[in-house]
């Protein structure tokens, strides 16, 4: 358990939803969850959560905190907002899920197998390094991100896509070294730094 | 005289990426419409709807206030349009943010300041879309048609990022119309009572969770077929490429036919404007777009 999981359990004993509200993204919308269920029944993956959102948010205020935090349910979120769009007490619940499963990774319990946690940090790390998104060494960290061997089966069973892009002027394959990339990337750099130190700064406080 | 804006035309728009063949026929559709885009200088990602485990709420609103920032002092007093959804969605998510709460446009600042910069957060964030329908209007769209898309009959697929959950001014998030109007501006027929034209397609779940999305994607290509479409027509880059480039996998896991070409309402409007298949983009189809190559080969 990293450290700041252990002070969190402290800071707030049996109080997730006070935990969520202060550290989560949008968190303190939680408690106006009405338990309709509308969330739900609009998810395009909803039948493969878990616990979908309405019960998470009822878990949260039920003090569920490894159950929720550890759980694989808001990485099956694809960010479709229809949830959003029809919750009748206008709950920004995209980005509560999204939240949630930040917060999870920053305390260090979020279930670390699980194939959309893995996507989305490699996509962040792709974009962080450049400023701007390389396709293709996107696409082959994603095919060889659970080893070698299960690599190249992955990225046989997807040569047909990818030969497809290349020859459609979709896939460049100058990408490998090098590619597009923002010029003030010292800036960019810092920027991001100082970002995720004042954020630090706010959930450490 | 040209309508200028301040473009931010994203990762997949760039040479080489997944949606390059989008940008090339949005240049061709706003040559003819004398619209000039002024590319953002040295833009950045906007870490679309998936950066979100990596990058807490501040890293990800910098990303999207440094283009503002950018766009406010390069590109002074002008819009700022994108063609991606998720560029779109999550820069204008950024100045919604930012506009609500104090604190966090202080925190933003400081870190804009390290790169030099600073966001005044009063630049109106638009979807290309929204250009075409407020500022150009259906009227002045069809006056420029010189090669109408007769018999070709299309399905109008919005998917959600360009619909949710912003939307575009005057249309539902349900049903939205705006689409199926460009398509009939253009000649062809739209596919009536296109019933997944809001349907996600899985997003970018489609690399991670590749058989869940499909599912998803299958019943968005079955329902164009059953309203008897000869193609899909979408505005976004994530919609185009998921619903168009597993149609192989589809076939092999569902034991379907599809052959259902996938392709941008810019491409629709570079043709129907009478620019040729390489300007209009139509070599980006990995599924050959036949219609649309007979129209503009004419």
């Amino acid at each position: 358990m990293s450290n700041l999981n252990t002070g969190m359990v402290e800071k707030y004993r049996n109080n997730f939803l006070n935990e969520v509200e202060a550290n989560v993204e949008e968190g303190e919308w939680v408690k106006m969850c009405m338990q309709c269920g509308v969330c739900s029944g609009s998810c395009p993956l909803g039948p493969y959560w878990d616990h979908p959102p309405q019960e998470l948010f009822m878990m949260i205020r039920a003090g569920k905190r490894e159950e929720v935090l550890e759980s694989t349910s808001m990485w099956m979120c694809t960010s479709c907002y229809n949830c959003l769009v029809r919750c009748p007490r206008e709950l920004p619940i995209t980005h509560i899920m999204h939240g949630l499963a930040h917060y999870a990774t920053r305390l260090g319990i979020e279930p670390k197998g699980q194939p959309t946690r893995q996507f989305a940090q490699l996509f962040w790390d792709n974009l962080a390094k450049n400023g701007r998104v390389n396709e293709l060494w996107l696409g082959v960290n994603l095919y060889f991100m659970n080893g070698f061997v299960n690599g190249i089966k992955v990225a046989m069973g997807m040569a047909g896509i990818g030969l497809g892009m290349y020859k459609s002027g979709r896939l460049s394959i100058k990408e490998l070294i090098g590619g597009h990339t923002v010029k003030d990337k010292s800036g960019f750099k810092a920027m991001i730094k100082k970002a995720q130190e004042l954020e630090s700064a706010r959930v450490d406080k | 005289m040209s309508k200028e804006y301040s473009f931010y035309p994203g990762c997949s728009s760039q040479e080489g990426a997944s949606s390059s063949n989008y940008l090339k026929s949005v240049q061709s559709m706003c040559d003819v419409l004398d619209i000039k885009l002024n590319v953002i200088p040295d833009w950045n990602c906007c870490s679309a709807s998936i950066g979100y485990c990596g990058g807490g709420e501040l890293p990800r609103l910098a990303l999207s206030a440094r283009n503002i920032a950018l766009s406010e002092k390069h590109n002074q007093g002008q819009d700022i349009v994108a063609t991606c959804a998720a560029c779109w969605l999550a820069t204008k998510e950024t100045q919604e943010r930012l506009d609500d709460d104090a604190g966090l446009m202080d925190e933003t600042n400081q870190a804009l300041a390290e790169a030099g910069l600073k966001i005044e957060n009063k630049t109106k964030i638009r979807h290309m879309v929204e250009v075409l329908i407020e500022d150009i209007g259906y009227e002045e769209m069809g006056k420029h048609v010189s090669k109408p898309l007769d018999g070709i009959k299309i399905a109008g697929y919005v998917g959600c990022q360009t619909n949710r959950p912003f939307g575009i001014e005057g249309e539902s998030f349900e049903n939205p119309k705006y689409l199926d109007k460009f398509i009939e501006t253009l000649g062809a027929e739209p596919v009536e009572k296109y019933d997944k034209k809001v349907s996600c397609c899985g997003g970018a779940l489609a690399f991670s969770e590749p058989e869940k999305s499909q599912a998803l994607i299958k019943d968005i290509i079955e329902a164009a077929y059953d309203g008897g479409a000869d193609m899909i027509v979408t505005p976004c880059p994530v919609c185009q490429m998921n619903v168009e480039v597993y149609q192989d996998k589809i076939n092999a896991t569902y034991g379907t036919k599809f052959n259902m070409p996938v392709t941008y309402y810019s491409t629709l409007m570079s043709v129907a404007y009478g620019k040729n298949s390489k300007q209009s983009g139509l070599n980006g189809q990995i599924i050959k777009a036949k219609k649309l190559e007979e129209v503009a080969s004419k």
